[in-house]
């Protein structure tokens, strides 16, 4: 992948999703978290994880947004009103998450391997799908079945959740 | 020539914005997407990582993508969950506000 395209997703990934946090209204936030993953399935592919990032379309920018766009309908939120922020309690979080950043920043810095390039790959076309469902269902098959049994507990725990008290 | 760095640094950036959302943000459900950025940024980092030890044959290391599928299978799990609790939480108290939400506060 040429490298002005990965510097263009990245920055895509990378302003959409502080737009998330910085919007009041939650329908514009959720649009654009859309516009973060699709920037994110876009990296995913520049890493040759082409079913990661067809993954990530169908299931993130796909279902869990739909999820998010209609209980924020659902619920009927409007745009926050501004209230008296805590401004002891917004600076040290703004604090905090900075520390965090130069602390990435330094760690990522100190790296010796994070400066090589990506060595290349046998064939030019690679059969990603095959290899992922081969382990799937080879070494990790015991916590494949697991995730199984945590969907559908997750399933059951949302109906109980959703259902109406009966008076 | 795009480095393994530059993957790093983008997924600890992602990182930083869902870990202010979480911190400074008031309403629930923006929390939880800020949430979901951040399991997306450390996806980031496992799938360059697997792109990165190219083993003898030359393939990528296929173990952090099965990683990163469990990691979306549970999240989708997680929202799924999480939005009916705000729902509930919606019906009983008519808020999303997290400072209206205080009844276990000490």
């Amino acid at each position: 992948m040429p490298t002005f395209l990965f510097w263009f997703f990245a920055l895509l990934t990378l302003v959409f999703g502080a737009g998330v946090i910085i919007n009041r209204n939650p329908v514009a936030s959720a649009l654009s978290l859309v516009v973060s993953f699709l920037g994110l399935a876009a990296l995913f592919m520049s890493l040759d994880a082409f079913f990661l990032g067809i993954i990530q379309v169908l299931v993130y920018a796909g279902a869990i947004m739909v999820l998010f766009l209609f209980i924020i309908m659902l619920l009927d939120l409007r745009a926050e009103k501004l209230r008296r922020i805590n401004w002891i309690a917004f600076c040290g979080g703004a604090v905090v998450a900075f520390a965090f950043l130069v602390q990435i920043f330094r760690v990522v810095g100190d790296f010796k391997l994070a400066r090589q390039t990506f060595p290349p790959l046998a064939k030019s076309t690679i059969d990603d799908v095959h290899s992922i469902g081969l382990l799937l269902f080879s070494n990790y098959n015991l916590p494949f079945q697991i995730i199984g049994i945590v969907v559908l507990v997750a399933t059951i725990g949302v109906v109980v959740l959703s259902k109406r008290e009966v008076q | 020539m795009v480095t393994l760095g530059d993957y790093l640094i983008v997924s600890g950036i992602l990182f930083t914005i869902g870990f202010a959302g979480v911190m400074l943000r008031r309403n629930i459900i923006i929390i939880l997407m800020a949430l979901e950025l951040m399991l997306n940024a450390a996806n980031l980092s496992l799938v360059a990582f697997s792109r990165f030890r190219v083993n003898s044959a030359g393939v990528p290391n296929y173990n952090a993508q099965v990683f990163v599928f469990f990691i979306i299978t549970v999240a989708a799990a997680e929202v799924a969950v999480g939005l009916a609790i705000i729902v509930a939480l919606y019906r009983a108290r008519q808020t999303t506000h997290v400072e209206d939400i205080n009844t276990l506060k000490f």
